[in-house]
């Protein structure tokens, strides 16, 4: 019983990680004003080319008859997935700050353009490998459960807190950091300004558009580095047609039910996280399996009709969100 | 429209309003900026190696080269045609379905249990109506369950739809893995529809295609020449608005809302008794997104619709070919589709606005 709790909330915390990411990003594009709801694309962008970039270093260094370092691949995915969902961000920026389009649809149409993105080169390359594309035993091993002396041997503690891979740790951390920086510093209390009442935060003498741009495209990387990890963890560094597919969206919805706050949104990835995964760990008997894969979905909805009816001003959506803001039109 | 007298120099661009831009200019603008769409995607057709004319090419070819392929994307125009135009019906009233994916698979669950398990009973005509009406009501249903959350306490609908799609394909699995699994099968699927309950073919395609141009024109006269029609466009330019004239802003959403996804709940019955004749988590196959970019790309015009659905199925289908010929995985057509997406979205602004050069025109006060 107590075997099957940890097995559980481990694998919840291992699920949930990428929840978090997407989450964070999301959060950190919503404060600014900007509803991006291309999470699901960015994710699809940042898992591909975080696996390509992994992937292209290891042939290179293979090619010079080296070993490569897994460390140095796991940078490489961390950076170029970030810049991947940055891209895409920077797109949905570019059309929504400056081109002024409907928030709404360049979110959708990211989505889309992601996804095929995604798709797209993960064939394509997988094409190119000879039937799929993997990445060797070193970035494997980079992204495998870390292991401290002592610690991670703890019986349950151990399972508990210190048996993940990093990026769990950098996921928390940036939890950790984005709350700081939301709550505590004077360009995260601009930020939040610029969310709430961008007229206002202008009249101020706040750049709103550089504002928004800088949010949204960091928050697009941070969604881009939650789909790297969707296929270098979830799926162990293999490319998995559609792997991502649900997550971005489940990230958007843990914004709302996080009230746009980065540490209710750690807790909330790692219970949303136990929901996908549950299933595997907890049979109720007479449950179809099919049926149980429903739950998350359903309390998803069930969470976002009750978080509406109990709607207030305390935490609600940053008040501009969704909505351009235009100088000329006030 | 003042710039800070003294304190930074004007802008090199400035933007300004225009009011003036004739119907035929703006569409000469959209034209150049599909144009660029093509040329940004044979860019990268390019990067992979291949001459983007020829792959443009085969493209066409593979949709449209023989009598064959073309009732093959007759067959995929139609389920896009028909969800679009219902799709619009709730985008014009900015109610972001995106639900179409669940509400298909719910009309083809609908359709299929009469299909399946009232072919012996009924014959054809009456069978082929009492799936339609199933698949209507059903789609409609799943399409009510956001509209209420929506009219009720605005919960916000993209994320619902949403969820919903991913309820609808895991209760289809469920059927194919249970209660509906074909007997004597050892993987998971459901029966056939025996030959008697399927739609007629009328010049090689399902007669589907025939009610599609149908639903277009009455499609059209809702949207523009009725009631119900202007209420909906009321709703979607202002909600306060339409309460100011009276309108019932709830009933509105609720009542288009169930014909949104009765139309997608028709394409799943369609899907099920004129194209697959079973059910498989792939009968809906992203029809549900791809529509969106159909309904948008014609700025929600059913004739629009029309024209954009045949060029979409013609990605679809010639990207399968380009798929056989030039080993381009067939994703690349919804990679196009992003791509035209994001430079018509982008037009728009330049339809709007047009773009002063500093010290070109004075700026009037």
């Amino acid at each position: 019983m107590l075997d099957t709790t940890v097995a559980l909330l481990v694998a919840a915390v291992l699920a949930g990680t990428p929840l978090l990411l997407g989450a964070l990003g999301e959060i950190l594009t919503e404060r600014s004003g900007n509803l991006n709801l291309g999470v699901e694309g960015m994710m699809f962008m940042g898992a591909i080319t975080g696996l390509i970039g992994s992937f292209f270093y290891e042939q290179a260094v293979i090619g010079a008859g080296l070993a490569p370092s897994g460390a140095l691949s796991a940078l490489i995915a961390l950076l170029v997935s970030f810049l991947a969902g940055a891209f895409g961000a920077l797109i949905y920026g570019f059309l929504t700050i400056t081109l002024r389009a409907n928030q709404n649809v360049t979110g959708l149409i990211l989505t889309i353009f992601g996804t095929g993105f995604g798709n797209f080169f993960g064939e394509y390359f997988g094409l190119k490998a000879g039937g799929y594309i993997a990445v060797s035993k070193a970035t494997k091993s980079a992204f495998a459960p870390i292991n401290i002396p002592y610690l991670s041997d703890l019986p349950v503690v151990g399972k508990l807190f210190f048996s993940y891979n990093w990026m769990v740790y950098f996921a928390i951390a940036l939890a950790i950091a984005m709350a700081w920086f939301f709550f505590k510093s004077r360009v995260g209390l601009n930020l939040r300004a610029v969310g709430e009442d961008p007229a206002a935060a202008d009249a101020a003498g706040i750049n709103v558009s550089r504002y928004r741009y800088f949010a949204t495209v960091i928050g697009g990387g941070i969604c881009g580095i939650g789909g790297m990890y969707m296929c270098m963890v979830t799926t162990s560094g293999v490319w998995v047609h559609g792997c991502v597919s649900g997550y971005g969206w489940l990230a958007v919805a843990l914004v709302i039910f996080a009230t746009w706050r980065p540490l209710r949104g750690m807790v909330l990835a790692v219970i949303f996280g136990g929901l996908m995964v549950m299933r595997m760990y907890i049979s109720i008997p007479g449950l179809p399996a099919q049926i149980y894969e429903m739950v998350p979905y359903v309390i998803t909805i069930l969470v976002l009709v009750i978080t509406s009816i109990r709607q207030s001003k305390e935490h609600a959506m940053p008040a501009s969100c969704g909505l351009n803001y235009f100088r000329e039109d006030r | 429209m003042s710039t800070k007298a003294g304190a930074k120099r004007e802008p090199l661009l400035r933007m300004v309003k225009r009011d003036d831009l004739s119907p035929l200019r703006a569409w000469a603008y959209r034209g150049i900026a599909f144009i660029l769409a093509l040329v940004c995607g044979g860019l990268l057709i390019l990067v992979l190696g291949h001459n983007p004319i020829l792959v443009y090419r085969d493209m066409v070819i593979g949709a449209w080269g023989s009598s064959t392929v073309i009732r093959e994307t007759i067959k995929l125009t139609v389920p896009l045609l028909v969800t679009a135009i219902g799709l619009a019906a709730a985008f014009k009233m900015k109610f972001w379905n995106i639900g179409g994916e669940g509400q298909i698979l719910v009309g083809a669950v609908a359709a299929g249990f009469f299909g399946l398990y009232t072919a012996q009973i009924f014959p054809r005509p009456i069978l082929i109506i009492l799936m339609m009406l199933a698949g209507m009501a059903a789609g409609g249903l799943y399409g009510l369950i956001p509209a209420l959350f929506k009219a009720k306490w605005r919960t916000n609908e993209t994320l619902v739809t949403l969820m919903l799609n991913y309820i609808a394909l895991a209760f289809v699995k469920y059927l194919m893995n249970g209660p509906w699994k074909a007997p004597g099968s050892t993987f998971p699927k459901m029966p056939m529809l025996v030959s008697g309950g399927r739609m007629t073919q009328v010049l090689g395609v399902h007669w589907g295609w025939i009610l599609a141009l149908v639903i277009v024109v009455i499609a059209w006269f809702y949207f523009n020449k009725t009631k119900q029609g202007y209420e909906i466009s009321v709703v979607g330019e202002s909600e306060n608005t339409a309460r100011y004239a009276g309108i019932s802003v709830k009933k509105v959403i609720i009542r288009t809302m169930f014909i949104s996804g009765a139309l997608c709940g028709l394409v799943g019955m369609m899907q099920f008794a004129g194209a697959d004749y079973t059910i498989t988590e792939g009968t809906a196959g992203g029809v549900g997104f791809t529509a969106i970019t159909v309904a948008w790309l014609a700025k929600m015009n059913p004739f629009g619709m029309l024209v954009v659905a045949l060029f979409i199925a013609m990605l679809g289908r010639g990207s399968n070919t380009i798929q056989t010929i030039y080993k381009i995985p067939a994703s690349a057509s919804s990679l196009l589709i992003g791509i035209i997406l994001f430079f018509m979205l982008g037009c728009e602004f330049f339809v709007r606005y047009r773009l002063v050069k500093r010290g070109k025109e004075v700026p009037d006060a």
